[in-house]
């Protein structure tokens, strides 16, 4: 596009009285650039007069000195224009005021040592500007050649069938996979089901048949049982997916990537690129590449992972003190259900009926935590079984449960309360001690019951209330043909084998882009609780499709029509960008040469910050538009003062850190006037050649801000603040050859309401810059 | 009163009420590609979470993520939402609703530039609900400062008095307008989803647990406000008497839940709520004391439990199976004595303690003020979702006590629902 420029600086909420207006002008003056001044910009006059420099003197590059770009949004957005906020509202004199940076004098003015802190600033903010509209272009949506938008569900439990009908429902074809002979899952196996409606107060008839009659009903479903994902390649819209046999052994069945140990040769030397490619293809003999698409694979356009669970299996002693393993009746909750299932409940040991029942909540042991992967799904699972001795023997049975904590949340204490009016059911908190051989029979030892200090109960059976392990634990499920591995990321360390996100607020975020998961491959959860979030990933799958046709990013850059391009010519396929993508977007082929996805991508620009080649940019950000700010910004030296000011460059995460700074500014907070802030899309993007190429201009500082990582992480795009943190504790060695100071670069962690506590952090970087000095390059 | 016409759209949902889950469903309904019309009654998005200090069991602020759904709808043109605004009429069947929405005024318009001059200039102060009365703000103020739209709002209680005047007259932009008229707008939609949301069970109900007769009994909601950075306190945590920071707290789990005289149902936050607020007690103060007296602690799943466990390893919290049966306040100390039985030892417990958090649960807004549309409710009020018929539907707490991640998970859920009457019928 041939960009007309037009600078607009607006007067209004106290920029004119704080700034002088006229020097400001200067600065585009300088650069041949017109401006113009407004009082009111955001006003009706204010917008109707951008409006006619855009009509009538076709300006389509703006650059609106004015307010944050969080603020206004709406009245700042004009078709076809590239606009820049310069934010000298929040960014400069709200959060300077002048009853703390004093404006100069007429008199101190004449002094040429003098110099006026807040006024620099906005000019700085305005020339960085000024180059970064000269720098990016309008993005133009990234399009598929061509786009399915079939939606796969994986597994065909109760979950999965959910998600099939629910997007089918809403008009996309749908092909479920199941890798048993039928459909159904665990449900299809259950004598009686939970109640998943209110009044909540009673079990029901499994609804599992009228399920599968609805999948196997419906049109936009196609049903294949015994059926596994063998491998899942290419990006959301343009998924190539390979079926197999459960147990076959195809050429497109996935590979894995190599372990760390073989990425080295016998002196421990990295491989190169097509070394290591040898080496992978080797490690996974027999099957084709990641790159090599199955010609005869089906199109999708995105997956929900319903993959479901697998019943706990005790090992070894692992609860010997409760008898299972020694003692035939002592089983586990899914053993039971099987017990039930066929017919009246008796013992495995001799057929027996079993009158009287244990149900046992938590292994006990001096802890109260319920037994591994359970939830509240297997308290309620307790309080059903024990209805089923009920049914069973209404005049004579007996069902004890002892729990730890009774877990029962929400409406679903309507069903705990209708249990708790059996004479025949007995609830106690209480810790199983031991479970012993009684004759025929069994005796179980409780302490601390609510019935007595020390409680001995006979028993026909006992029942562990063991938990739901997750499909994924040790098997991906999903296959997926990307360099980084077939599985979901992170979910192994931090969610003991779930497919979980770790953001409260957005259930459905995982490191994989078009891959939603769903039931209890996520959580233990009940039918009710799968089939609502069957509906959630559902939406998910058809969003994402519908989202890859706009050409436009999903969440949390939803909408977001830049993406990653890449200049090949000058690629040495060092294959950063590939390993360090939080989403796995990139594959590289056998030179080591990436091959972008763009639909996988969440355009966080992380692989931007990883390439030391620096070939790596979006069309409104990239590394020239960001370092051609840095180089904007005036670093004054004793050339210019006698006591010039420091220069401090901060590279803010415009997700959490920027929105904090602007409640300083609006709580009229204040910092350090001398430093200069640059958004950033997350740390991930920043490439460090932006801070050196700060500090060769004689900067004296750098800090990056943004969200806190580890475990708990805050960082939108998962990975980007702690990938930063250790590219900056990397950049000593190039520090050390400037023979500058390791403290002159740092990262700060930030949560978004940590506002109160911004400005101490970033004086105090800048006292700790005072001490060590001035940087030696200024001024050369 | 004047009336506009939003033009007819058969493509559209309408959603009611912008907490999280509404603002979810929009947002995810929005970004699917339809048009959905967001109608909120306060002035301002986020509704109950935005009152949070930290969600559990993360320990991270809610406008974190507030943050990143208003930059949704900022570069969403599907979505329209509306502050201020109420349901007041619904009519027609699935597919083909048409719905009368009252807009308050807020006397204050899109000029506004946020910069603050009306408060200044306002002398008046009112409650400020959003603390739960805890403080007074002006009579023209910003609900909280990352609220959205960020735009200030003037009390109706102002209106009609000086303060207004000044207001008005401070103002450089010609935002405030006093002579602002409620509105009704009219929709056309093909389905409507309701997620109007939960309200604290009020204390004051529990007699036995001393709220509003002993000031340094409060409820878990007040404390959160109390934690809040932007809270009456600025973050910090101290007793209502007299300022001071309790060494001590009591929380007591299921004030008015699991409760046949409250409510009968387990309002499923408050264990964790309570866990949390330990939590973040004991990282500030590493001398207090917590004492949480429960029934269950209702910690399912390995996130929970997992989190659980931290607060066990605490060695200065404290956890007493015990309901607690009283309290009583002492008139010098205006310290509370908690007393409870321990459900166990049968012991009776008596807790000395220097501020007591009362974890009162949640009932649904519906509770207390119908809907009017042709809805089903339980005996608490939940709204209960007909599948079948279509059309309308509830989501997050409307529906059922839930957290904010099963809250989100329904609420995105929910989205679909209302997609698939637009398509079917």
């Amino acid at each position: 596009m041939d960009k007309k420029y037009g600078v607009y600086i607006c007067k209004g909420c106290g920029i004119g009285d704080a700034l002088d207006i006229d020097a400001l002008c200067e600065v585009p003056k300088e650069e041949g650039l017109p401006v113009k001044v407004h009082d009111c910009l955001c006003g009706k006059d204010g917008v109707e007069f951008l409006k006619q420099d855009i009509a009538n003197d076709g300006i389509n590059t703006l650059v609106l000195a004015a307010c944050s770009r969080r603020v206004l949004y709406d009245v700042f957005r004009f078709d076809g224009c590239i606009v820049d906020r310069v934010n000298l509202r929040e960014g400069v004199v709200w959060s300077h005021p002048r009853s703390e940076f004093a404006a100069l004098t007429a008199e101190e003015k004449e002094d040429e040592n003098n110099f006026d802190r807040v006024q620099m600033m906005a000019e700085d903010y305005i020339k960085m500007g000024m180059v970064r509209v000269e720098k990016i272009d309008l993005p133009e949506p990234y399009q598929l050649e061509s786009l399915s938008k079939r939606i796969l569900v994986i597994g065909g439990g109760m979950a999965g069938m959910s998600a099939a009908l629910d997007a089918a429902k809403a008009g996309y074809k749908v092909t479920l996979v199941e890798k048993e002979t039928a459909l159904g899952g665990h449900a299809a196996a259950w004598r009686r089901q939970l109640p998943i409606a209110n009044p909540y107060d009673n079990l029901i008839d499994p609804i599992v048949a009228d399920k599968i009659q609805a999948v196997e009903s419906d049109a936009n479903i196609t049903v294949n049982t015994d059926t596994i994902v063998a491998r899942l390649a290419g990006e959301p819209g343009n998924f190539t997916v390979t079926f197999k046999k459960p147990g076959e052994k195809i050429a497109f069945d996935v590979p894995y990537p190599l372990p760390d140990e073989m990425k080295v040769d016998e002196k421990g030397n990295d491989l190169d690129a097509e070394k290591l490619h040898e080496a992978f293809l080797k490690y996974n003999e027999g099957k084709e590449d990641i790159l090599q698409f199955d010609p005869d694979g089906e199109m999708y356009g995105a997956v929900v992972l319903a993959a479901g669970w697998q019943p706990y299996q005790p090992e070894g002693e692992e609860f010997a003190h409760l008898g299972f393993g020694e003692l035939p009746d002592v089983v586990t909750n899914a053993q039971f259900e099987e017990i039930a299932q066929n017919g009246k409940i008796i013992r495995p040991s001799d057929g027996q009926e079993a009158k009287s029942v244990v149900f046992i909540q938590s292994p006990g042991q001096g802890n109260d935590t319920d037994f591994d992967y359970c939830g509240a799904v297997t308290s309620l699972v307790a309080l059903k079984q024990a209805k089923y001795v009920r049914e069973d023997y209404p005049d004579d049975g007996k069902a004890f449960v002892f729990y730890q904590h009774m877990r029962t949340p929400g409406l679903q204490e309507n069903f705990y309360k209708g249990l708790q009016q059996d004479p025949g059911i007995f609830l106690t908190k209480g810790e199983v001690a031991k479970v012993s051989k009684n004759g025929g029979g069994l005796i179980v030892d409780a302490d601390n019951t609510l019935l007595g200090e020390k409680l001995q109960v006979k028993a026909d059976l006992v029942v562990l209330g063991t938990g739901m392990v997750p499909a994924t634990k040790d098997d991906p499920v999903v296959n997926l043909a990307y360099r980084q591995g077939p599985a979901f990321r992170d979910n192994i360390d931090l969610f003991k084998g779930y497919c979980d996100s770790n953001f409260i607020c957005f259930p459905y975020e995982t490191q994989r882009t078009g891959i939603y998961a769903a039931g209890a491959i996520r959580r233990g959860m009940t039918v009710e609780e799968s089939m609502e979030d069957a509906s959630g990933a559902a939406l998910k799958a058809i969003q994402c499709i519908e989202s890859v046709n706009r050409g436009v990013a999903v969440h949390p850059r939803s909408g977001d029509m830049t993406f990653p391009d890449f200049f090949f010519q000058r690629c040495t396929q060092c294959k950063r960008c590939t390993e360090e993508c939080p989403f796995g977007a990139l594959d590289d082929d056998e030179k080591g040469t990436p091959k972008p996805n763009p639909a996988r991508c969440r355009r966080c620009g992380t692989c931007m910050g990883s390439c030391p080649e620096r070939i790596i940019g979006f069309a409104d950000y990239n590394i020239d538009s960001i370092g051609s700010m840095v180089k904007s910004i005036g670093v004054p030296s004793e050339d210019d003062y006698d006591e010039p000011p420091l220069r401090i460059l901060g590279l803010v995460c415009e997700n959490d850190a920027l929105p904090a700074l602007d409640i300083v500014a609006l709580n009229r907070m204040s910092y350090s006037a001398d430093v200069r802030l640059i958004p950033v899309r997350c740390l991930g993007s920043v490439n460090v050649i932006w801070i050196k190429d700060a500090l060769s201009q004689g900067m004296d500082g750098v800090f990056l801000m943004g969200c806190k990582h580890g475990d708990d992480y805050q960082c939108h795009f998962v990975k980007g603040s702690e990938i930063a943190d250790i590219r900056v504790k990397k950049i000593g060695d190039a520090l050390t050859s400037l023979a500058l100071e390791l403290e002159r670069v740092t990262q700060f962690q930030v949560a978004i309401d940590e506002y109160d506590k911004i400005p101490q952090i970033i004086n105090q970087f800048v006292e700790e810059i005072e001490e060590l000095g001035p940087n030696p390059f200024k001024g050369f | 009163m004047t009336e506009e016409n939003v033009a007819p759209a058969s493509d559209s949902i309408l959603v009611v009420g912008g907490g999280i889950s509404g603002l979810t469903t929009a947002i995810e309904a929005a970004e699917a590609g339809y048009e959905v019309f967001l109608v909120e009654k306060n002035p301002y998005l986020g509704g109950r979470v935005a009152q949070l200090n930290q969600y559990f069991p993360k320990q991270c602020p809610p406008t974190c993520g507030l943050e990143i759904n208003f930059r949704r709808i900022k570069d969403n043109s599907r979505l329209k939402f509306f502050t201020l605004a109420e349901v007041e009429n619904v009519t027609g069947s699935p597919g083909n609703y048409d719905v009368s929405v009252k807009i308050t005024p807020r006397y204050v318009n899109a000029n506004c530039t946020c910069c603050g001059d009306c408060a200044d200039a306002c002398q008046a102060e009112i409650d400020n609900e959003f603390d739960f009365g805890m403080q007074k703000i002006k009579g023209a103020y910003l609900p909280f400062e990352m609220a959205f739209p960020s735009r200030y709002v003037i009390s109706p209680q102002i209106i009609g008095t000086e303060d207004a005047q000044r207001c008005q007259e401070a103002c450089q932009y010609d935002a405030v307008e006093l002579d602002m008229e409620p509105k009704t707008m009219n929709f056309n939609v093909g389905s409507i989803v309701w997620a109007t949301g939960w309200q604290p069970y009020d204390a004051a109900k529990i007699d036995n647990l001393g709220f509003g007769q002993h000031p340094n009994i409060v409820t878990n909601m007040m404390m959160e406000r109390l934690a809040a950075p932007n809270g009456p306190t600025k973050g910090k945590i101290v007793r209502p008497a007299d300022g001071k920071a309790p060494e001590s707290i009591a929380f007591v789990q299921c004030a008015g839940s699991r409760d046949e005289n409250h409510l009968p149902y387990c309002s499923y936050i408050c264990c964790m709520a309570s866990l949390k607020q330990a939590m973040y007690v004991r990282e500030r103060d590493p001398d207090a004391k917590i004492y949480i007296f429960y029934i269950d602690m209702r910690a399912p799943g390995q996130r929970y439990e997992k989190f659980y466990q931290q607060a066990k390893d605490d060695e200065n919290i404290f956890f007493v199976k015990g309901k607690v049966a009283e309290v009583n306040e002492d008139a010098d100390t205006k310290n509370i004595t908690v007393v409870a039985e321990n459900a166990v030892t049968g012991e009776k417990i008596q807790q000395n303690v220097e501020m007591v958090v009362l974890a009162t649960g949640m009932e649904p807004t519906t509770a207390t003020a119908k809907l009017p549309a042709d809805l089903n409710y339980t005996d608490e009020g939940f709204i209960i979702n007909d599948f079948e018929n279509g059309g309308m539907f509830a989501a997050g707490c409307a529906n059922k006590p839930a957290d904010v991640v099963s809250s989100n998970q329904n609420a995105t859920g929910m989205a679909l629902k209302a997609i698939q009457t637009l398509v079917t019928r």
